[in-house]
């Protein structure tokens, strides 16, 4: 056998450590799941007490960029998605996400992390989809 | 004290994202890439956030309340149902498209891509959308 230790992305799996740290920041704290659609979707029927933990996770999220930038260079950022498939997929994620009760990380990372069925087969159906739509997008209409 | 959490996470959440790489639509859309030039650098991310958040969610089923004494609200529901599957489906569709889900396009707004902002403001009408439907049934 010969697994070497380059094999293994050690900014992907550090960068998700440092995701689930956050999660259970979040968790410990605030008692909260860090879903991320699900937090700001919640900011669309205000309720009282229930709105600032939401503004500060969210602006927490943008300002992170920033923080970033203070430290070190930011990674290359390509997007050559046209701004009409943009406003498109951008409808979809926010209608599918708030429909299916979350996205990648409510599902993704918080649902698998407690083993519920349901997150379970919402991330086999949307990284499914996900596929299919590359699939088509870049290998049958080629777009 | 809950909300200064909150925007400590939210911070620590996106310096996640970025060090990952997973704040480059591009990176996302290799890994959906299955026919092409398949990246699995997400499978990596997605590996060590469930396992520190599978150990979170472990000790965090025998508590009543939070550390600040608020209630734990971990969803109780397990009912796998239409609205889930089509919601899922959906999602999916829009993240093949763009390779951005909802935290790198928050993540992304930050660096001041124009691009992103663009399915940023659409998400916002998405989940908008969603909602006025949900008002009106």
């Amino acid at each position: 056998m010969s697994i070497t230790f380059d094999l293994i992305p050690w900014h992907a799996l550090t960068g998700g450590f440092v995701i689930g740290i956050a999660v259970t920041l979040l968790l410990f704290f605030d008692g909260r799941i860090a879903g991320i659609s699900g937090i700001v979707g919640g900011l669309y029927r205000v309720k009282k007490g229930d709105i600032s933990w939401r503004v500060a996770f969210i602006f927490g999220l943008i300002v992170s960029a920033l923080i970033w930038k203070l430290f070190f260079d930011m990674p290359p950022i390509r997007i050559e998605t046209s701004h009409v498939m943009l406003a498109l997929a951008g409808l979809l994620v926010g209608y599918g996400t708030r429909l299916g009760s979350g996205c990648t990380s409510g599902h993704g990372v918080c649902g698998i992390s407690r083993q519920s069925p349901r997150s379970i087969a919402a991330t086999a159906v949307f990284m499914l989809t996900g596929f299919v739509a590359v699939y088509l997008l870049r290998h049958v209409l080629t777009i | 004290m809950a909300s200064f959490i909150a925007l400590i996470a939210g911070i620590i959440f996106g310096l996640g994202i970025i060090a990952s790489g997973m704040v480059n639509p591009a990176l996302v859309l290799a890994f959906l890439d299955v026919a092409g030039d398949w990246d699995a650098t997400l499978l990596w991310v997605m590996g060590g956030a469930v396992t520190v958040g599978t150990i979170a969610f472990m000790l965090a089923k025998k508590r009543k309340q939070s550390y600040l004494g608020l209630p734990m609200q971990i969803p109780g529901v397990a009912k796998i149902d239409g609205r889930l599957l089509s919601g899922s489906l959906l999602f999916g569709i829009g993240w093949g498209i763009a390779g951005i889900c909802p935290g790198p396009a928050l993540v992304l707004m930050g660096t001041g891509n124009s691009d992103a902002l663009v399915f940023l403001v659409a998400m916002l009408l998405g989940m908008g959308g969603y909602q006025m439907t949900q008002d009106r049934g």
